[in-house]
């Protein structure tokens, strides 16, 4: 059973969401395939601050829900699947589902975002549902008039911290700087810095989390000094970053050694037609707003891509009669000359002969696929294969030739 | 499934005869508002071989940290009164079919 769209997004985080905004947006036929409810890991966080355009105004959870609908009211489909296997080499890309469905297109987008990363530390694994928690949203309700402490002093984990202080009695942050040095935007370290519920240990880093099936205690060990020290507590809150989930697609498109995706800045993985966006890509700031960014342009460069290779496919591929494919660059002088020349040749030789231009600065792909490294350079096709290749500049005689050898 | 609070607790889980499923969660908790579908349907699945509950943690925070459930979402297997297991955070409902069935 197979259904056939023009863009599969794998993700439904807020660069899938965009992504199918702006894919359904444009008429595509656009399907998001979301294990579970969409929003990412921006669903799992109370408070979003920095959204352009909703000051205070707004929860993850609120903003993912408005996401969905907006990118629902556009056509994109958003289907409740796990994806398990993805075949990407071929024309069309095939995404398989937990659920046993294939689901076909001509180009994928990955946005399967990121985890909260774990440390494994002694006790981290044996007391996770038992004090220890990765989601702040989640949990802080249980640790009303209780004391908890928090590991990491990055984004997540000074705003989280803030959002504890609402339900503990106090929120220890473990730092593993020196006194007032946080990773942190400066806005969140002064709140922070001035919440009376927060303490702070500097320093430190957490060696053990002890506890009977239920957090009890901590042991803290200063970097500086080598000193261990026991600490009580009754709730343990990991934001120390987080890693890509990108085991699916290892070896299907070039990962870096941290299994982020790679791409360039019109989020092309390594495989044509297959695009990455959000936290899962390898990139300088991961954020909501550059998630949405990145589906913008993962779907901006997936239309360009389809309506490319249709047009190759109508104009040059399914064409009967012979076609000459000139590649040309509109900085090169020699291929605007090449192609006016043929444009004369073509005239001559009226209805036996098709010319198609190709601007090799708007469209790289389809030249790089034929190996064009000269422009300009020409290519003879005859029922959809290449029959012959001309590099460099040319004499009309030299086409001519060829075009009558075709037609024999 | 038979939603279950500090009141109903004790008749409905641990004077409960034969295994009982108890899903923990709180309207807070995103994934375990992405998980209870699919535990509805696993409740509905095996109808009469278990007893399913679940469990809103806001408002039942003693209960659920005097049954030592910190975390959400946490379900957890009762039979005569005791827990005899449970699956904490990054559950998949396989997960928890594949325990069910242990159980059973």
């Amino acid at each position: 059973m197979s259904e056939a769209y023009d863009i599969i997004v794998v993700g439904g985080g807020p660069a899938g969401l965009a992504a199918g905004i702006y894919g359904s947006r444009s008429r595509l036929k656009t399907v998001i395939l979301q294990k579970g409810r969409p929003g990412g890991q921006a669903a799992t966080t109370e408070e979003l601050e920095n959204y352009p355009g909703f000051p205070r105004g707004t929860t993850g959870p609120g903003l993912m829900e408005a996401m969905a609908k907006h990118a629902e009211s556009f056509g994109t489909e958003i289907s409740n699947e796990e994806v398990v296997e993805l075949d990407l080499d071929g024309e069309i890309k095939v995404v398989k589902t937990k659920s046993g469905k294939d689901y076909s297109s001509k180009s994928v987008i990955l946005a399967p975002g990121a985890a909260p990363r774990t440390l494994n530390i002694k006790g981290e694994q044996e007391l996770r549902g038992k004090g220890v928690s990765y989601c702040a949203t989640c949990d802080a309700d249980f640790f009303e008039e209780l004391d908890v402490v928090v590991v990491g002093n990055g984004d997540a984990a000074v705003e989280e911290a803030m959002y504890l202080t609402k339900f503990a009695e106090t929120v220890t942050i473990i730092v593993i700087h020196d006194e007032g040095i946080l990773d942190c935007n400066k806005v969140s370290a002064e709140k922070a810095f001035a919440n009376p519920k927060i303490k702070w240990v500097w320093n430190s880093v957490l060696q053990e989390i002890k506890g009977d099936g239920i957090v009890e205690s901590v042991v803290l060990k200063n970097i500086k000094t080598g000193e261990l020290s026991e600490m009580e507590t009754n709730g343990v809150f990991f934001f120390v970053g987080t890693v890509p989930k990108t085991d699916i697609l290892k070896e299907k498109v070039e990962l870096n050694e941290h299994g982020y995706i790679i791409t360039n800045d019109r989020m092309e993985t390594s495989v044509p037609g297959v695009y990455a966006a959000g936290d899962a890509r390898d990139k300088y700031l991961r954020q909501v707003i550059t998630a949405a960014s990145d589906g913008a342009i993962a779907a901006f460069a997936a239309e360009k891509y389809l309506a490319e290779e249709e047009g190759f496919k109508v104009q040059v591929l399914n064409e009967a009669k012979p076609v000459m494919v000139a590649f040309w660059a509109p900085q090169v002088e020699a291929s605007l000359a090449a192609v006016s020349q043929l444009e004369k040749i073509a005239d001559q030789l009226g209805d036996s002969v098709k010319l198609v231009k190709i601007d090799t600065y708007r469209n790289e792909r389809v030249a790089k696929r034929y190996g064009i490294e000269e422009i300009p350079s020409l290519l003879f096709f005859n029922r959809g294969k290449v029959a012959a290749k001309i590099t460099g500049t040319f004499s009309q005689q030299a086409v001519i030739d060829q075009i009558n050898s075709l037609k024999e | 499934m038979k939603e279950v609070d500090k009141k109903t607790f004790e008749d409905e889980v641990l004077k409960a005869e034969g295994l009982v499923m108890v899903d923990f969660w709180s309207p807070k908790c995103e994934p375990c508002k992405e998980l209870m579908p699919y535990v509805a349907e696993l409740a509905e699945k095996y109808d009469g071989k278990a007893k399913f509950c679940k469990l809103n943690t806001a408002g039942n925070r003693r209960l659920s940290i005097s049954q030592k459930v910190m975390g959400l979402p946490t379900i957890a297997f009762y039979k005569n009164g005791e827990k005899i297991a449970e699956l904490t955070q990054d559950i998949t409902i396989d997960d928890v079919e594949a325990k069910l069935n242990e159980l059973l």
